[in-house]
């Protein structure tokens, strides 16, 4: 069984970033994982998104069409993948920047006012995260421990202060 | 460092070459391979060897020739179009029977094409990677680990046989990251002094070596290219690699490099759950390429499938190591576009896998 995630939005929302917490999270369960950055022109200034494997077996392809997985955070990429989605999968959306509603049946949507909730929380920027503290909460990709662990693992030493922060915004994310 | 850890392809490439004893690397930038030169720019200085980056391509490999001829492991990477920039150099250090390695990190091409993931330049790359009666050695790993391993072994072949070896990536490669491992190893250290054609300081001890492709008499230009080609047959007998996956019995052989081949083995592991009779051959080596390991894959085989991201370019290797022995179909997507495991197995399905 692979989960296929896939992860869209603005550059600068941390796409990339979400991506590499979701390989380790992977990887530090001892699983495959694959992570795949678009790398075309859209990179600079417009939509960005990042593929995510991570399975039981060796990964075949690292590119994600037909996500299990996807979250959106904003309305180009919701457009774009909201019908991508295989049945059964389930989609996350920051529904402070993606106005839509989707009107299919055969996925879970969670709606997540993620840009807002970092905003009024003081933790501007850290939307990705809080969508990644959701994603937890209803798929147990993983345990809060291999959370803390990738964190550290991926926030470079010298921003180590905003790890607790972004444990906030896990924890903040697990409560919508 | 043996604990594993995320990397990108292009800086797993970075960190192996300084592992294999890489001193100098010389570079231009172009996508999708510049995480290299990113990379080294930051840790070759730390490890006392010498990043530059060179006012273009062609100044890059040509300082790659005179590294090498110093005895000096020594890197140059880019991709398709940046290679073809190079091809003039890469001719010189074949000519000249210096080490070297070269990253291509393949993208859409011609001309400057694109710069998504592509497969197009394997005719360049095993057939004229420049002008002159050579070879390289040409290594296609199909994971960021296997890149990792690789390195070492293009680094120490390449000094074994005196010619430069490329290590055929593509933008899929590059950009993905993937677990890997580092050995517990000391950084290599390649020792030019051992290398008694290196021209390099000697105390007066010997004479002097001279490095040099002109060979005016073409009588001793044929004795050179003749002695070099003797080294070929060598590394043709004893370093051809494929890995083959289900042909036992396999009816249909797929047959894919690289990226391709992970795309490749996703299908036809969809095709045995389906059960149809289907193996795979991945080339390791595309130059020496693996025609005993094929032709012992394709024993039972009653149709061949080259699978590549080009029109079509290995597809007529396969068919000279098969001899025509069997039906060999194609199928491909160029351009930068990735081929999807579905298109292949239907293709599989389509060639009577299903009978």
């Amino acid at each position: 069984m692979t989960n296929e995630i896939l992860l869209a939005g603005f550059g600068g929302q941390g796409i990339l970033f979400m991506g590499k917490m979701l390989a380790y999270f992977g990887l530090y369960e001892d699983k495959q994982v694959s992570w795949l950055p678009s790398y075309g022109p859209e990179m600079r200034g417009g939509t960005c998104n990042c593929s995510v494997c991570i399975s039981d077996d060796p990964i075949g392809s690292p590119l994600v069409d037909e996500p299990n997985t996807l979250i959106v955070m904003n309305t180009p990429s919701y457009d774009k993948f909201i019908n991508t989605v295989v049945p059964g999968g389930i989609a996350l959306i920051d529904s402070t920047l993606v106005d839509g509603k989707c009107d299919r049946t055969d996925i879970n949507v969670f709606y997540v006012p993620a840009t807002a909730l970092a905003n009024e929380n003081n933790m501007k920027g850290m939307a990705n995260i809080i969508l990644l503290g959701k994603l937890l909460k209803e798929t147990n990709i993983t345990s809060m421990e291999t959370v803390r662990k990738a964190m550290e693992k991926v926030i470079p030493p010298k921003k180590a202060h905003l790890i607790e922060t972004n444990i906030k915004a896990i924890e903040l994310g697990m409560a919508q | 460092m043996a604990e594993k850890t995320l990397m990108k392809g292009n800086e797993a490439l970075a960190e192996a070459a300084i592992r294999a004893g890489c001193k100098c690397f010389f570079g231009y930038p172009i996508t999708p391979q510049t995480e290299i030169s990113a990379y080294l720019s930051k840790r070759m200085p730390k490890v006392g060897g010498v990043f530059l980056q060179a006012e273009s391509e062609v100044a890059a490999i040509n300082m790659v020739y005179g590294c090498a001829g110093s005895g000096i492991r020594c890197m140059t990477s880019s991709s398709s179009p940046g290679i073809s920039l190079k091809t003039e150099g890469i001719s010189y250090i074949a000519g000249a029977d210096l080490p070297c390695v070269i990253i291509n990190v393949q993208r859409g091409g011609p001309g400057l094409g694109g710069i998504q993931p592509s497969q197009a330049d394997y005719w360049q790359v095993t057939h004229a990677l420049g002008h002159g009666d050579f070879h390289a050695l040409v290594f296609a790993p199909a994971s960021v680990q296997e890149m990792v391993n690789t390195v070492t072994k293009a680094f120490d072949l390449a000094d074994q046989f005196r010619m430069p070896a490329v290590i055929l990536a593509d933008g899929l490669l590059g950009q993905m990251m993937e677990p890997v491992q580092f050995e517990e190893c000391e950084i290599k250290m390649s020792d030019a002094s051992k290398k008694p054609w290196a021209a390099c300081g000697h105390k007066n001890e010997r004479k002097h070596n001279i490095i040099n492709s002109l060979y005016l008499k073409p009588e001793q230009l044929e004795d050179t290219i003749k002695e070099r080609f003797e080294r070929y047959e060598k590394v043709k007998a004893n370093h051809t690699e494929a890995v083959c996956d289900y042909c036992e019995d396999a009816e249909i052989v797929v047959v894919a490099y690289g990226s391709t081949a992970r795309l490749a083995k996703s299908a036809v592991d969809a095709a045995r759950k389906e059960g149809i009779k289907a193996g795979i051959v991945r080339p390791v080596t595309l130059w020496p390429f693996p025609v005993n390991e094929l032709n012992e894959a394709c024993r039972n085989a009653k149709k061949v499938l080259t699978v590549e991201m080009s029109m079509g370019q290995m597809v007529d290797d396969v068919k000279l190591a098969l001899n025509c022995s069997k039906p060999v179909e194609f199928l491909g997507r160029t351009g930068g576009v990735i081929p999807k495991p579905a298109e292949i197995l239907a293709k599989i399905k389509e060639m009577g896998g299903n009978d």
